[in-house]
């Protein structure tokens, strides 16, 4: 290494073997998602016959992605429109909560704030399998198994997003600017909508983001509290497909047609969070950092 | 907050309560308790997901470190696209994660076949019962590694560059300065990201679920602490006593989590 260096980040010799030994690690991460882009576009012969990562006989991507809408009356375009529900308005929920509750935490002091803050920590340790069962019960007690509701509830609480979110409040968010907010007369709800919030904004998105993933792919809590196939999103349903395909679902009759279903229908499932990804890159990269390094 | 306590009240109520043909619902104090602690079903789940612990947890952070190391350090070509790239498996659903391993697996597509052909090498049955733990510890891996890089690479962002420059004026090289400057830095991301994973492990539901279809032969109800939990109350309708399942496994999962806490603060103190 060179000693006389300038100051700032300079750039510096690449490493072959550094950047081969890295794309090993990138083929490995890709390798699974190729293979599933190339076997949406295969029909069922080709499928099973040709090589796994390159095209078969012929282009079926549309006529496969044609197969998912209409199979069974478009249930897909509904498990889709039912994951974007559950996704937009529990994530958006959780975010907001979490935004105010990490605020309020940062920022007010009240009695039980510590014990609070505690509780906060601790419920982020605690397995939601120790929940279900209970979450379960007492959702069929209210009477509420079965809707929407029982999967959107729990999704709005997110011990963790308001841990992230009370870091975050509390460097973003000067003292000295409250205190001039309440100077200048203005109400406490105000100063939260009109100023804290925009300061807020990238841990806003961050927690948003996380919390769309979570919701999303959420699998175990839609499993347990639905069980009419028109309340479920994406994931229960693929997986119903897939016991399906492989005769697992107790029919006997394996069908070897229910495969393009459920490769181009989890194709189908994974663009839109990768698509959101990576065009919101620079929110949740710079959200991440405050969150994961300050204790 | 009452979100979370309600159900966790609600778990440790029923777990003291079992269903009898004659009865009804009676209070049975820790019979549940007495009878998880010693069912053979339950501890063999515990025992197979305190192995994937040991073994998974730490290849995965290793790798995630090693992969934020490499994206920090500058010699990389093109650092965005290795961030960007390894991280997507983060955004993809466990369980279409679990079905195109799965299916990867698998002899029906066998893309491992396939590759296993190309190379004149006999591949193992992934499906198997002896290789289908180290099959879902890969899934898993797959999915978390990116996250965890991108976790502990934040972290080393926030390492001020005049540190390097003064630790290369004192001669250190490039391993001396992972070692005494980029690990040290890493440390709390580090134990945050393990005792999430810990969390995670102790939690193992989706992915053996999904394969179950797959290799119904190799993977139980009981599989994992939590598909037993599962199974006993939503295929056995024991309630109760899934419940006292999910109690002791929370348990179990704080205590060995707070563990690896206290532990790598008191080793922060001790320095």
């Amino acid at each position: 290494m060179s000693v006389n260096t300038p100051a700032r980040r300079r750039p510096r010799r690449a490493s072959n073997a550094l950047t081969i030994a890295m794309g090993l690690m990138l083929l490995y991460a890709l390798l699974p998602l190729i293979w599933l882009f190339m076997s949406s576009t295969k029909d069922s012969a080709s499928l099973t016959s040709g090589f796994g990562l390159w095209f078969g006989h012929g282009f079926h991507l549309f006529d496969n992605i044609g197969d998912v809408l209409s199979y069974d009356d478009g249930i897909y375009l509904r498990w889709f429109g039912n994951t974007l529900l559950y996704a937009v308005v529990g994530a958006g929920g959780a975010a907001f909560l979490s935004t105010a509750a990490g605020y309020g935490l940062a920022k007010y002091r009240f009695r039980g704030r510590t014990a609070l803050s505690a509780v906060v920590l601790g419920a982020i340790a605690i397995p939601g399998t120790a929940l279900a069962v209970p979450t379960y019960l007492l959702f069929s007690k209210v009477g509420i198994v079965d809707t929407p509701w029982a999967v959107l509830l729990p999704s709005l609480v997110s011990p963790f997003g308001v841990y992230l979110m009370r870091v975050y409040a509390a460097e973003a968010v000067p003292d000295s600017m409250l205190e001039a907010a309440r100077i200048d007369g203005s109400g406490e709800v105000r100063t939260f909508f009109t100023i804290s919030l925009r300061l807020l904004a990238p841990g806003f998105v961050t927690v948003l983001l996380f919390a769309l993933v979570a919701t999303w792919n959420n699998y175990f809590l839609p499993l347990i509290v639905l069980s009419n196939p028109k309340w479920f999103p994406l994931t229960v349903g693929l997986n119903q497909w897939n016991s399906l395909a492989t005769g697992a679902a107790g029919s006997g009759a394996t069908t070897t047609n229910f495969y393009p279903l459920v490769i181009t229908g989890s194709l189908l499932a994974i663009v839109p969070l990768v698509v959101a990804f990576l065009f919101l890159q620079r929110f949740w990269q710079s959200g991440l950092a405050a969150g994961s390094v300050k204790e | 907050m009452i979100g979370i306590a309600a159900p966790l009240g609600y778990a440790a109520y029923l777990s003291f309560f079992q269903d009898r043909m004659i009865g009804g619902n009676v209070f049975v104090g820790f019979d549940n308790y007495r009878r998880a602690l010693g069912d053979e079903l339950f501890r063999a789940g515990l025992w197979r997901v305190l192995l994937f612990l040991l073994v998974q947890v730490p290849v995965m952070l290793g790798l995630a470190l090693v992969a934020a190391l490499a994206v920090d350090s500058g010699r990389l070509r093109k650092p965005g696209l290795f961030r960007i790239g390894i991280f997507v498996p983060y955004a993809v659903p466990a369980v279409v994660a679990s079905l195109m391993w799965g299916y990867l697996y698998g002899d029906r597509f066998g893309l491992v076949g396939q590759i296993g052909d190309l190379l004149h090498v006999d591949m193992p049955d992934f499906l198997g019962s002896s290789w289908m733990l180290a099959s879902i510890g890969n899934v898993v891996t797959w999915e978390y590694v990116g996250y965890n890089m991108l976790i502990l690479y934040a972290a080393l962002r926030t390492v001020p560059h005049e540190l390097y420059e003064a630790a290369e004026m004192d001669g250190a090289g490039e391993f001396r300065k992972a070692w005494s400057i980029k690990l040290p830095a890493v440390r709390s991301a580090l134990v945050l990201a393990t005792v999430f994973s810990i969390i995670g492990t102790f939690q193992l539901f989706n992915e053996p679920n999904v394969m179950q279809s797959l290799a119904p032969g190799v993977i139980s109800t009981s599989y994992t602490p939590n598909m037993y939990a599962y199974n006993l109350a939503f295929n056995g309708q024991q309630f109760n006593y899934s419940a006292a399942v999910a109690v002791v496994l929370g348990g179990v999962t704080a205590i060995v989590a707070y563990a690896v806490q206290i532990r790598s603060m008191r080793k922060e103190q001790g320095k």
